[in-house]
């Protein structure tokens, strides 16, 4: 029997077995947890932070502190843009045999929904007193948001970036620039999303005393998933009211893209109590290439930690992910950067393990076909991870989700569409359009030749 | 007493870190030798997890070879069950390879595991007290000892938290951020040594340390032992990287290694006059600058 430091607790030493309820609290649940899922899973180092932002947490977000959420409310309006339209898609509608409703968090600024939780932690940083502001990116949406908020507000801020996402979200790259944030590549792994979270944990951990770091989806440690959910929130009851406002009912089913679930948990949030269980909920994976994985190479060419996924913990919460049978992270596999991480929220991966929300997965070319369908039939150009909740409607029976869809345009593609056109060309899609009109070939070559004349001045200075 | 806490009863001790598999499982049995040969007190090895989020750059690479190397935790305790080292050892790794060993799920087979090939103690940089307690009982039913983390921002009833469930040593964390070697020591140490005076439980200094002369100033500064990591990881990189043979770098861990042990050690031989005058318990030694 080992030694403790100091007064060793009997109890637990004459039982071994009995104190397994203390993970669970002693009364009832720990905060923070959901089913089996959340928690608290950091370093040391970490803790004090989490534990002052959980107390911030309680007071500004839940109880309205010196107006905090007024405040947040009155700048995610006028900076903001809020509240977005739902807008009725006729053109959908009447291709499928229920009506669809866009929610339409692509307009609002920014492009994409980011903008509510970015806003409001940089917001909360401001009254803790924070002066620096970091945060990691997958599609570079979350680093776009947070860019827009922390100069906003007046914070330095890093955003912290895989090196792939930054080659595929170069437009991205260049507004968080010229926002004032500084743009850190991370080069580890495969150089997407996974990284840059645990490059921007590391950060954090050094520079903690005096910095926020603003994480971009319901994921981490407890209080993250429950704050991220809460300011994004607006979006399910902004839902709630437009759909009673233009038809008189609630959606008979919400319908979002799910990566780690920042929109998903904002597009839910106000239709999980028991009393609305009519809303169907269901959250679109991004499926990849294969809902295979490949075990011996560490590798799931998808990103449906819901579907496919198993129980474990990474970065600070215990969750559904994409991991090998000794619980080493995947990595994971999207053509939408942002939904391309190997985890998701503990709350949405508890509430599909209840039932109440309903995981589905898209692949890739799917989801492409789903992007040029909202581009051409409703003059929408969607965000990649959007693309693959449009392309799911395809599939839904009517019996299921009933006859008022509304689905959550959680972001525009404009940051997406040089990789969109350059998969689409890969692809032998009917519904794409014909991009040679722009004589592509020419362009390509006049490239090319740029470039050459760059390197014969290069040569030429040697 | 746990063997582990008995390694810090007659002098400072000099804990090295490596990440097991790195290069490979092979090169880590002879390096590991080395370390005991120059002076090791208790060897804490690596279980390279795939998002070790407490690493800085030096770890994180080696983590990156001992897992493109193939290292798993079967692997690994099949390396651990062929050392003959005498010293003890702790495995330090991330909480979801342990949660995840074996069919049950949960801490237990894993620790099981690790007490059947001789581990003796756990450190679980991601794993703070309010999530520790089913690995605690895993450990106290298998006779481990688990060690915790200690940061420069830990205060209050945190630390009566961990205080509560540290045993065999507490790691004091030297300084915040990542693991990586450091050219100064933190005066963040003593005042993190300062609040921790009064507990009844070795203290051992990691996060920075480097050369001999760090690990004198630690000790001097009234740690009871010094956890080095990276300054040796960066010995095997580079040896790896130049192609040297294992042996060449087995010999420079060993050199380093007493270098380490001698700094320790002299660091309290300042401190010997009145480590006797109070009867040389670690852990309640006063608070001294």
């Amino acid at each position: 029997m080992s030694e403790r430091a100091s007064k060793p607790d009997e109890e637990r030493n004459a039982d071994p077995g009995s104190g397994s309820a203390s993970t669970a609290g002693d009364d009832g649940e720990r905060p923070g947890t959901y089913g089996e899922y959340g928690g608290q899973y950091v370093p040391e180092a970490l803790m004090p932070a989490i534990e002052e932002l959980d107390d911030v947490y309680e007071r500004y977000v839940l109880e309205n502190d010196e107006g905090f959420m007024d405040d947040f409310e009155a700048r995610i309006r006028d900076f903001g843009g809020r509240p977005t339209p739902l807008q009725h898609a006729e053109q959908l509608s009447e291709r499928y045999d229920f009506e669809v409703y866009l929610k339409r968090e692509d307009l609002l600024h920014g492009g994409a929904h980011k903008l509510n939780n970015a806003l409001g932690q940089c917001l909360l940083a401001k009254y803790m007193d924070k002066e620096r502001i970091v945060a990691e990116t997958g599609a570079g949406q979350h680093g776009t948001a947070t860019a827009m908020a922390a100069a906003h507000l007046g914070l330095d801020c890093e955003i912290y970036m895989g090196e792939r996402d930054i080659r595929r979200q170069r437009p991205n790259v260049f507004r968080m620039r010229l926002n004032g944030a500084q743009v850190n590549p991370v080069e580890a792994g495969r150089g997407t999303l996974k990284e840059a979270i645990s490059e921007t944990m590391r950060d954090w951990a050094t520079t903690v005393e005096d910095t926020h770091y603003v994480i971009g989806s319901v994921v981490g440690p407890h209080p993250f998933p429950a704050m991220v959910r809460d300011f994004h929130r607006v979006i399910a009851e902004e839902i709630r009211e437009q759909s009673i406002e233009k038809f008189d009912a609630l959606p008979t089913s919400v319908v979002a893209c799910a990566g780690g679930g920042s929109n998903t948990m904002g597009a839910f949030a106000a239709f999980t109590d028991s009393e609305d269980s009519a809303v169907g909920l269901v959250a679109v994976e991004a499926g990849g290439s294969s809902l295979s994985v490949d075990e011996d190479r560490g590798v799931a060419p998808n990103s449906a930690s819901l579907s496919t996924g198993s129980e474990g913990v990474l970065h600070g919460a215990r969750t559904k992910l994409l991991q090998d049978g000794y619980g080493q992270i995947m990595e994971s596999h999207s053509i939408s950067s942002g939904l391309d991480y190997a985890g998701v929220g503990p709350e949405l991966a508890n509430l599909v393990d209840t039932g109440r929300v309903r995981a589905v997965a898209v692949d890739d070319d799917r989801a492409l076909e789903g992007f040029h369908r909202l581009s051409q039939e409703e003059g929408i150009i969607p965000a990649l991870e959007t693309a693959h909740a449009i392309a799911w409607l395809d599939e839904a029976d009517s019996a299921e989700v009933g006859e008022r869809v509304v689905l959550n345009v959680s972001g525009r593609g404009d940051k997406d569409l040089e990789s969109a056109l350059e998969e689409t060309a890969k692809r032998d899609l009917d519904i794409a359009p014909d991009m040679h009109v722009f004589d592509a070939q020419a362009m390509t070559d006049s490239d090319e030749v740029a470039e050459t004349n760059g390197q014969d001045v290069n040569e030429g200075a040697q | 007493m746990s063997t582990i806490r008995e390694a810090f009863a007659d002098e400072p001790a000099f804990l090295p870190y490596l990440a097991v598999g790195d290069p490979d499982a092979e090169a880590s049995v002879e390096y590991i030798e080395a370390l005991e040969r120059g002076g090791a007190d208790v060897i804490e090895l690596g279980l390279p997890f795939s998002e070790p989020i407490a690493e800085g750059p030096t770890i994180q690479s080696a983590v990156v070879r001992s897992l493109e190397g193939g290292m798993t935790p079967t692997k690994f305790f099949e390396t651990v069950s062929r050392l003959t080292v005498d010293v003890p050892l702790v495995c330090m790794t991330y909480y979801n390879l342990i949660y995840r060993f074996g069919e049950e799920g949960g801490p237990k087979p894993f620790v099981e595991r690790a007490a059947a090939v001789g581990i003796e103690g756990l450190v679980v940089p991601d794993l703070p007290a309010e999530e520790a307690d089913p690995l605690r009982e895993a450990c106290d039913t298998y006779g481990l000892d688990l060690v915790f983390i200690v940061a420069p921002t830990t205060r209050g009833e945190r630390l009566e938290r961990i205080m509560d469930r540290v045993s065999g040593y507490v790691y004091v964390q030297a300084r915040l951020g990542v693991t990586g070697a450091r050219a100064d020591v933190s005066t963040r140490t003593t005042e993190s040594l300062d609040r921790l005076a009064e507990w009844d439980v070795p203290k051992a200094v990691g996060f920075g340390i480097k050369t001999g002369e760090h690990a004198r100033e630690v000790i001097a500064a009234g740690a009871d032992g010094v956890i080095v990591g990276s300054a040796l990881v960066d010995l095997i990189a580079e040896g790896h990287n130049d192609g040297d043979s294992t042996a060449e770098v087995a010999d420079r861990l060993e050199a380093k290694a007493r270098e380490l042990k001698g700094g320790a050690l002299e660091g309290a031989g300042i401190e010997a006059e009145v480590e006797a005058e109070n009867g040389g318990e670690p852990g309640a030694r006063p608070e001294r600058k």
